[in-house]
């Protein structure tokens, strides 16, 4: 059997292995990223490369050592990076002699007889179209219902009497997903996973503070590149909401949705420039306008688009009274130098939210004509 | 009446646009006043300003409106998305006027058009019309201003295919005697009884660390000393770079990289053309480490005749790391020709 494997992102992965598994591969389950993988990263990678890039490089690494011989990606047109991600890794791998195929899937839209002819590559079980849709229907519900249980931790997390138990339960919640097989099977899965976290013991009266997490989709979906920020937050005592689940990504590159998002963000930053700069930037105004106490940026060292708006940053926070931390992270952060951070910040936002101070306006900037 | 004084920051798209930029606002009778070359001083007014993290032609253009903002009416940081209706800028392009808006304090004010072929294929006298209305003349006056303008870029850019820098080529166009000066060549050295032997190499790179001799200690200066004659990407025919269209799967999204690869993939082709490929990236710059890498393998898989080299730069980068590289990287290829013949 054709062994295949696909990049990691969060609590995805068995997702994807089971698809890849149905349609007649054996699929070489990526590793959460680790040191290894890293360095491995690392080494291949151009120095500049940003950090998802050298991440997934480095995941591809580590399963050629276990066999794998096809690597399944999304692509992208730009007119950010990682529209070319797949050509320079398969560039890469080919130079240094290693032997594996990239496949790279974009949208149906832009090349609907490539992406049958992808798809049909992958389809060694010969199933019809009519099947693999219906697989896809098929997880795409468990897709949703993960991120579903996902937002409730977020909710139950700060407010639970017992620090770890939330991530446990969850833990024991994505499990049942993963068993169910049917639609309906999953529909439970996922009333019982919901239940089972909000059953868990919670303090009513803790004081929550409300962050919402923007930023670059890869390193806001991976917790083991973000270090689990969304956990330590939790623990702090902060109810966070992120700007980007999978299920929703998914959904707006396929078919092309716009998001409200794009209405706010315009005034700040008038046209898309590649990754999920306007998103980021419509989410936090957003945030603040519905009463979150601060934002977190996470982005990865180097990251066009996320230079771009930390650079605009400070007129949001100034027009909307809104706190924004910013990470770039690279294969140096640590985690211990990100708790320390994250500590101040909500120490910050907890004092903030005691004694609310007065917002006072931005100065208008002059801008007169153009667009 | 005063003439109305518009801005033009000597950055990034400076070194292709400013001619016609300059043309079309004077023939709406404006005055059209640009930041000098960078300095020292202008790149600390950058860094103070821009991001820690941007690259350094990010600072720099921060620099030049810090310059003049104060000296002008208008400030001309056009939002330009595509100028050829295929292919797009690096993202801090498209997000430059948001950036400047939201990073330097009392600015002036801001023409930030947008001009993206496309989605418009009429976008540029759209943008020559709404420009020149809101400058308070007619519709009329904004397309003859585009015309004359469309027609000065033509001749600008057919001096550059000729091997004129752009540097000199502006000089050329708007200096007292303009029409009469003889522009400067990059003309071949000839080897006027220097014992050397001449050497050909392409610098490869975006226009601003290509010609602001400031970012890049003077690069083409010290080629030049060194009897190496130059090919830009800008000198190449837009004929013979199509050529090379089939080289990536996907076609690269960014115009000016588009080019520094077709460039450098043309002349891994014909290695006869040339004796070695410098590339001039900034650090941190995003579409580059692409657009590197692509070159680096090429070169050294198939095509291993060509020497490359990548040289990185930004506002710290030394005179004398930089004089040594290049020394030792034309030392290198000068015993190679030389062991050729
Ligand atoms: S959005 Fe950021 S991380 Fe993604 S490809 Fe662009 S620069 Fe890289
Ligand atoms: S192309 Fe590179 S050097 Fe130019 S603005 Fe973008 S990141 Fe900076």
């Amino acid at each position: 059997m054709r062994k295949v494997t696909f990049p990691h992102m969060g609590t995805s992965v068995f997702i994807f292995s089971d698809l890849i598994r149905d349609l007649g591969n054996e699929p070489i389950v990526p590793l959460q990223p680790n040191k290894k993988i890293l360095d491995l990263g690392v080494r291949y990678a151009p120095e500049f490369a940003c950090l998802p890039f050298k991440v997934l490089l480095g995941s591809y690494l580590e399963a050629m050592e276990r066999g794998a011989e096809v690597v399944v990606t999304s692509g992208g047109n730009g007119p950010c990076r990682a529209g070319h991600y797949g050509e320079v890794a398969q560039k890469i791998l080919d130079s240094n002699g290693y032997k594996i195929e990239i496949l790279v899937f974009d949208s149906v839209f832009r090349n609907p007889f490539q992406f049958i002819r992808k798809l049909n590559y992958l389809n060694k079980a010969k199933l019809s179209y009519w099947s693999i849709a219906q697989l896809i229907r098929f997880y795409w519900r468990k897709l949703q219902a993960l991120d579903k249980l996902e937002r409730c931790t977020h909710k139950v997390r700060p407010r639970a009497l017992n620090k770890g138990i939330t991530t446990k339960v969850f833990k024991q919640g994505i499990e049942w997903i993963q068993q169910s097989r049917n639609l309906g099977e999953i529909e439970e899965a996922e009333q019982q996973g919901l239940l089972a976290l909000k059953n868990i013991p919670q303090d009513p009266d803790r004081m929550i503070i409300r962050i919402g997490i923007v930023g670059e989709i890869y390193v806001l979906l991976e917790p083991a590149v973000n270090h689990e920020i969304e956990e330590i937050l939790g623990n702090l005592g902060a109810e966070v909401d992120r700007s980007i689940y999978l299920s929703g990504w998914a959904h707006d590159n396929t078919f092309g949705h716009k998001k409200d998002s794009l209405h706010y963000a315009r005034p700040y930053l008038g046209t898309a420039i590649g990754g999920h700069a306007q998103e980021g930037i419509g989410h936090t105004i957003m945030y603040a306008q519905n009463g979150f106490d601060g934002v977190i940026q996470l982005a990865p060292f180097t990251c066009i688009p996320e230079i771009v708006v930390k650079t605009i940053a400070p007129r949001i926070t100034k027009d909307y009274g809104i706190p924004i931390l910013t990470f770039f992270l690279d294969e140096q952060t640590g985690r211990a130098g990100m708790q320390t951070r994250l500590e101040a910040f909500t120490d910050m936002l907890k004092r903030k939210k005691r004694q609310p101070l007065k917002v006072v306006g931005g100065e208008k900037y002059a801008r007169v004509f153009g667009n | 009446m005063e003439k109305t004084k518009i801005g033009i920051p000597r950055a990034f798209f400076y070194y292709i646009y400013y001619p016609a930029w300059r043309t079309y606002f004077e023939s709406l009778g404006c005055e059209v006043i640009t930041s000098p070359p960078t300095t020292k001083e202008i790149i600390d007014l950058g860094v103070e300003n821009a991001l820690a993290e941007a690259c350094v032609p990010v600072k720099i253009f921060f620099g030049h409106v810090q310059k003049i903002k104060d000296k002008v009416d208008y400030l001309f940081i056009p939002r330009v998305m595509s100028m050829n209706g295929k292919t797009s800028y690096c993202p801090k392009f498209l997000g430059l006027p948001d950036m400047i808006r939201s990073a330097i304090p009392n600015l002036s004010r801001l023409i930030d058009i947008t001009i993206d072929l496309r989605k418009d294929p009429l976008t540029f006298h759209k943008a020559a019309v709404k420009v020149a209305k809101d400058l308070g003349h007619t519709a009329w006056e904004g397309l003859r201003a585009f015309h004359k303008a469309a027609h000065i870029h033509k001749d600008y850019m057919a001096l550059l295919h000729k091997g004129v820098f752009p540097n000199n080529a502006i000089q050329g166009f708007f200096s007292e005697n303009a029409g009469k000066t003889e522009f400067a060549y990059n003309d071949f050295i000839e080897n006027k009884g220097s014992k050397q032997t001449p050497l050909r190499l392409a610098v490869l790179g975006y226009p601003y660390t290509v010609y602001d001799s400031f970012v890049n200690v003077n690069l083409l200066e010290k080629l030049k000393g060194m009897e190496v004659e130059v090919v830009t990407m800008e000198m190449m025919d837009p004929q013979i770079l199509k050529k090379q269209r089939n080289k990536t799967v996907k076609r690269i999204f960014w115009t000016f990289s588009e080019m520094a690869s077709r460039t450098a993939y043309h002349f891994f082709e014909n290695s006869k053309d040339i004796d070695g490929i410098v590339h001039v990236t900034a650090f941190g710059c995003g579409p580059d480490f692409i657009v590197d890498k692509l070159m680096e393998i090429e070169a050294k898989n198939k095509h291993s005749r060509v020497p490359f080299m990548s040289l990185a730069v930004d506002e710290h980068t030394g005179e004398v790391g930089m004089m040594t590289r290049i020394e030792a990287f034309c030392e290198m290829v000068r015993r190679k020709k030389e062991a050729v013949i």
